[in-house]
């Protein structure tokens, strides 16, 4: 056969041809590097003494990559890198705009505060296990999702880190795990199916899988598409991920069961992933069908706040209580996202951002509270202020923080969130976003009056006199986080604003990944 | 050929719902493969069905000549059959643990997480 004559063929339309620059390659450092530490990790799974630094040290990096990235971004604007030389919409591509690399610097912040607290209180057996490993691979799904710009490729990951959210979930195999992996395991399949469904119908309508593409040609083709189909398929399907009001049960079912700084990282990690996704296909990919079932995320978003506040209250449990506590911040990052607009989006990113810090340190505190005390049950627990005032306050602050007051991380984004409602006009709205908080501060007052201020009802057991360092370390640097953003809240506030109005008016994200319009 | 297709499809995901909604575990189970199978079927079917043509560009040609198979719904469908394999494999162990240890697959009677019998919290300080 003879080969084609070179002439004939223009390369440059379909493939990359010139190498990406060296800090493009950020794009994806933080994925390859997560799954390359995690693969080490695996390897010297045996090694239980080298392990936690050598995981600190890897999730160090990832939070300077991260990091890197997002100056990189907040410079630059959008950045992306195609993998294996295809020009998009061909090649699978990375894009990350200011909302992903946000999202992704938190979650290398909330995964290194775990990695230090699972220092002293993963025991060798966990990690024997494959804790370490675990927590590289989930996070590289968990920086994967934000920073893809590929709607497969976002279920790939999506199913990266629910693979390794199941084995962290089992590390123990108690029988109470055991029961809460079940529920968990089957009803986020069955969620990340929906999603499946959903991209192929999305591949069958469009014809293309890369985000900047479909957005582009959802506004072009809007009309002789369903395309309200499609975005309720997806509403469902990321609202079971994010654990909204009427497909929640799985999380209140399984996120008290494992170890605590599990449940720490699912709260710091997993619900955001589907809040992120949501954010990413119904206000940038199809703005409008967003618009239209906003009523339904609106109501949605009222119900999970409610009953995740009134299940707070109900709970004697203080980590099953944690549980509606994260379910109700969902409901006011959905509430955000159904009002819309910089002022709606920009607060449930915020909320968001805040969310993954406080709730991983809302886990982290009760652990030491727990062990501290030796109980769960606030029926039993107490006296943890006379013991150590420096922890009590800690979690005090945190406990503001979770219901939305001033001057924490938690008032500005509900702030932002209540008036984008009032501002529409939708006041049950930004009532229920107030009433919530009310209804948070009472379920968190309890726990405050109860485990903390009311004295011990039963003998410290012995050895448990102070808290662990590691576990210190890490709640102070997230507590230090809310309380600095709370204070300062106008650098972020900016960001978010400017990654809200990123996605509503995704030009920058489209240039990046079609450059001078080759599309 | 994507209307019968479609009813195949449709034939599967009311097989897999019906199954998923019963509360014992193996049924779960097997709807479960059923609607990764399903699923399956349907990435398929929204690739547009044609005849086995492989998309082989021919020599002196710089696109394709005629109407070929559409390889993107096949390299997804490969990636959501190996995932749902493993998911289904960890899943099937997990319930054979959950028997083991709960003796029980009946999902109503899977209360060690969450007791039946709550106990409320302190009412008073």
């Amino acid at each position: 056969m003879a080969a084609p004559a070179a002439s004939a063929i223009d390369l440059s339309k379909a493939l990359v041809l010139a190498p990406p620059a060296l800090a493009d390659w950020l794009v994806i450092l933080p994925v390859a590097w997560c799954l390359a530490s995690g693969a080490i990790l695996l390897m010297l799974r045996k090694n239980v003494r080298l392990q936690p630094p050598l995981a600190v040290a890897a999730l160090v990096v990832l939070l300077v990559l991260d990091a890197l990235l997002l100056w990189r971004v907040i410079d630059g604007g959008p950045v992306t890198m195609v993998m294996g030389r295809w020009l998009p919409p061909f090649g699978i591509a990375f894009t990350v705009d200011l909302a992903g690399a946000l999202f992704a610097l938190f979650s290398a912040l909330v995964a290194l505060a775990g990695g230090i607290y699972a220092a002293e209180s993963i025991d060798a057996s966990g990690r024997r296990y494959g804790f370490y490993p675990f927590l590289m691979l989930l996070m590289a799904g968990v920086s994967g999702a934000f920073l893809t710009g590929d709607i497969f490729n976002l279920y790939v990951w999506f199913e990266v880190l629910l693979i390794s959210s199941f084995g962290l979930l089992v590390l123990g195999s108690e029988p109470r795990q055991i029961d809460g992996a079940v529920k968990y395991a089957f009803l986020n399949l069955i969620a990340t199916t929906l999603f499946l469904i959903a991209v192929g119908y999305l591949y069958g309508l469009f014809g293309t899988l890369n985000m900047a593409d479909i957005a582009a040609k959802a506004g072009e083709r809007r009309g002789d598409l369903p395309l309200m189909t499609l975005g309720v398929l997806f509403v469902l399907a990321f609202g079971m991920k994010a654990a909204a009001f009427p497909v929640n049960f799985w999380l209140p079912a399984s996120y008290h069961t494992p170890r605590i700084v599990v449940s720490a990282l699912f709260a710091g990690l997993l619900t955001k992933v589907g809040i992120y996704a949501l954010i990413r296909v119904m206000v940038m990919l199809f703005p409008v069908e967003g618009d239209e079932l906003s009523f339904v995320i609106a109501a949605a978003a009222a119900a999970t706040m409610i009953f995740g506040a009134l299940g707070a209250i109900g709970q004697s449990d203080t980590r099953r209580l944690l549980g509606y506590l994260v379910i109700s911040g969902i409901g006011v990052m959905l509430a955000g996202i159904a009002v819309g607009g910089p002022g709606g989006v920009g607060g449930a990113l915020f909320y968001a951002l805040h969310s993954m810090v406080v709730m991983t340190a809302l886990y982290m505190a009760t652990g030491v509270a727990g062990r501290l005390s030796g109980a769960f049950d606030l029926n039993r627990a107490g006296g943890l202020y006379g013991r150590t005032a420096f922890f009590s306050a800690l979690s005090l602050v945190l406990f503001l923080s979770v219901s939305g007051m001033p001057p924490f991380s938690g008032f500005w984004p509900k702030v932002m969130v209540a008036k984008a409602a009032i501002d529409i006009g939708a006041w049950w709205l930004a009532g229920t976003v107030l009433l919530t908080g009310f209804l948070t501060m009472i379920a968190v007052g309890r726990v405050w009056v109860l485990a903390y201020w009311r004295p011990a009802n039963i003998p410290a057991a012995p050895g448990e006199g102070a808290p662990r360092t590691s576990a210190m370390l890490s709640l102070s640097a997230l507590a230090l986080v809310t309380v600095l953003v709370g204070l300062f809240p106008d650098p972020l506030l900016q960001q978010v604003q400017q990654a809200a109005s990123g996605l509503a008016e995704p030009s920058a994200y489209v240039n990046s990944v079609f450059p001078q319009g080759a599309r | 050929m994507e209307v019968p297709f479609s009813l195949l499809i449709g034939i599967f995901f009311a097989a897999a719902v019906y199954l998923m909604l019963s509360k014992f575990l193996v049924r779960i189970l097997l709807g479960v493969a059923i609607l990764g199978n399903a699923v399956n079927l349907l990435l398929f079917t929204t690739g547009r069905i044609v005849r086995e043509v492989p998309p082989i560009i021919p020599a002196a040609f710089d696109h394709q000549v005629a109407v070929t198979a559409n390889p993107l719904p096949q390299a997804l469908i490969l990636t959501a059959i190996v995932i749902s394999f493993s998911f289904f494999a960890f899943l099937l162990v997990l319930s054979y643990r959950a028997f083991q240890d709960l003796g029980t697959d009946n999902a109503n009677e899977m209360r060690v997480a969450e007791p039946a019998a709550d106990i409320a919290p302190p009412t008073g300080y």
